[in-house]
This record gives C-alpha cells, structure tokens and sequence, in this order.
C-alpha cells in the first residue's frame, strides 16, 4: 500500500441520481419500499418527499473508490453511518457528491475515507473501507 | 408494544442458499454506479485473481436482508418497520463475493439499547459460503422510533 499517500485525494466525483436510477436500485437490490418512488407514499409518512435508498448512496459512494484503486485490493471493511437522507426531486433528481481520500496507510493496509455530500449537506458519516493487498 | 429485549440471544435458521448470480452482479453494479471492469467483466476479474465478475461490496445487503425479513417476522420483536430507520451499515469481509458463490447468512441480535423513547438494534449477519467458509459479517444498526412518525434511510 505504499504508493498510497495519507491525504491524497484518490477520486472525486458526482453522480447525478433521478428516480430512473432509484427503480433501477430498487429491482436490483430487493428494497421495493415505496418511499424510494412513490411521492404520495413519501409524502404520507411525513417525509418532504422520495428519497434515494441509504443503501444506494453507501454503494455508489464505496464504487467511487475501488474504481480507482488496482483491481487487486482487497476490500476488508467497509461501514457508514447514515445521516441525512438524499432527496431526489421527480425532475431534477440530485446529485451526490464523493470525494475519497487517503485516510492511513501501513505496509499492507490503508484506510479510505469519504466524504459523501448531497445539496451540500453531509449524508453518510465515518465512512470509511479499510483496504489490503 | 416495545422491541422485545429477548430477541438478543435468540436462536435464528441460516437462510435457504442463495446462488450468485453473474447476471445479477452486472446488474447490481450498474445500479450502484459501479465502473470497475472486475465487476462486469469476467476476464478482467479473473486477471485480477477471481473467479467470476466480482460483487460490489454492498450486495452483501441482499443477502443480510433475507436475515432481516426473518427478524421482521418474529410476532413479539415489537418492531414496526414504518418506524425503522437504518442508522448504520458495516461489511467486514474475509473475502468478495464473487458470481457462482452460494451463500448463508445467519442472523444474530447482538444488542438493544434503550435511547429516549427509541431504540436501537444491532444486528449480524454472518454470511458463509458452501464450504462453510467465512465471506462477509454484515452489520445493521436500526433505529425504531416510539411514536408514529416514519422515515427510512
């Protein structure tokens, strides 16, 4: 893991998310909760509208990483705390914002921390994948 | 009715064997964004010392979620899932889950914690392969309220 520097920034990028990648997510994960695609349904239990699956930010936030790490590394631990949820508005969807950095590296590991932001606010915190060769 | 502090301890089932599907990875890593050629391309992967298309690390979650369901279907759990909130989410990993796998999980409630009037859950679900070999820990923190407001992450 050497050629990993401590706060290096080692991707960076937004992914624009409208309700086609919400129904998307939803048949590809089993997570068919109304929610995440129905506003009426939202709109019914007191949220201020359809919201992006928290699983769906963590998974894109860790994609953002490992695509930018040899496809060798071995994933050891990836968690995160869910914060805020990401509204995704019927037209102009939302875009999620994922910075990776450098968080600590040894001989045969390291830390990736990312910082995982939706119209400015932070939506998952302590995230982190721990990595090795 | 309030989430049943016996659930900690409890003896659960390993789910029915879940097959890996290549097609199905494919699909789970366009969802999730996910670019990296070993998770499409079967020849990428193997030149990176895999099998078969390599899952992103989250598809964990479909199979942690038949543990779940199990959990949402004990009569007395006291858990309302209009009032659940998924707080937090860890994969702890031996190894990736990979096309062909075929996969266990077996759940255990391994805390509850009173906060105000909600409670919070931890739970594991540690998922083996047909060998019985380890493959992934799948961590969730659930948050249920106690009123009739719900939300979910």
């Amino acid at each position: 893991m050497s050629e990993l520097v401590v706060g290096d920034v080692i991707a960076e990028r937004t992914v624009h998310l409208t309700r086609e990648s919400l129904v998307r997510y939803a048949g590809a994960s089993g997570d068919f909760n109304p929610i995440h695609y129905r506003d009426d349904v939202a709109v019914s239990v007191g949220l201020p509208g359809v919201l992006a699956h928290g699983m769906l930010t963590m998974g894109l936030a860790s994609s953002v990483a490992l695509a930018a790490l040899p496809a060798d590394v071995r994933l050891i631990d990836y968690g995160v705390r869910f914060t805020k949820p990401v509204l995704v508005d019927a037209e102009s969807g939302a875009d999620v914002h994922v910075l990776a950095k450098v968080g600590a590296v040894d001989e045969t590991s390291a830390r990736i921390d990312l910082t995982v932001k939706a119209a400015e606010t932070t939506v998952l915190v302590k995230a982190q994948l721990r990595i090795a060769r | 009715m309030p989430v049943n502090n016996d659930l900690v301890g409890r003896e659960f089932p390993p789910t029915a064997p879940y097959l890996v599907g290549r097609e199905k990875v494919r699909e789970f890593a366009r969802a999730v964004f996910a670019d990296a050629p070993q998770h499409t391309d079967v020849a990428a992967a193997q030149r990176a010392g895999y099998a078969d298309v390599v899952a992103p690390p989250t598809f964990a979650m479909v199979i942690q979620d038949l543990t779940l369901q199990q959990l949402l279907a004990e009569p007395d759990s006291g858990i309302v899932l209009a009032r659940t909130i998924h707080a937090e989410q860890r994969f702890t990993y031996s190894r990736p889950i990979v096309a062909g796998d075929e996969l266990t999980a077996q759940l255990a409630v391994t805390g509850i914690r009173a906060l105000g009037g909600n409670a919070m859950i931890t739970s594991d679900a540690t998922i083996t392969d047909a060998s019985g070999e380890h493959v992934v820990t799948a961590t969730s923190v659930l948050l249920v309220g106690s009123d009739d407001e719900g939300e979910d992450a």
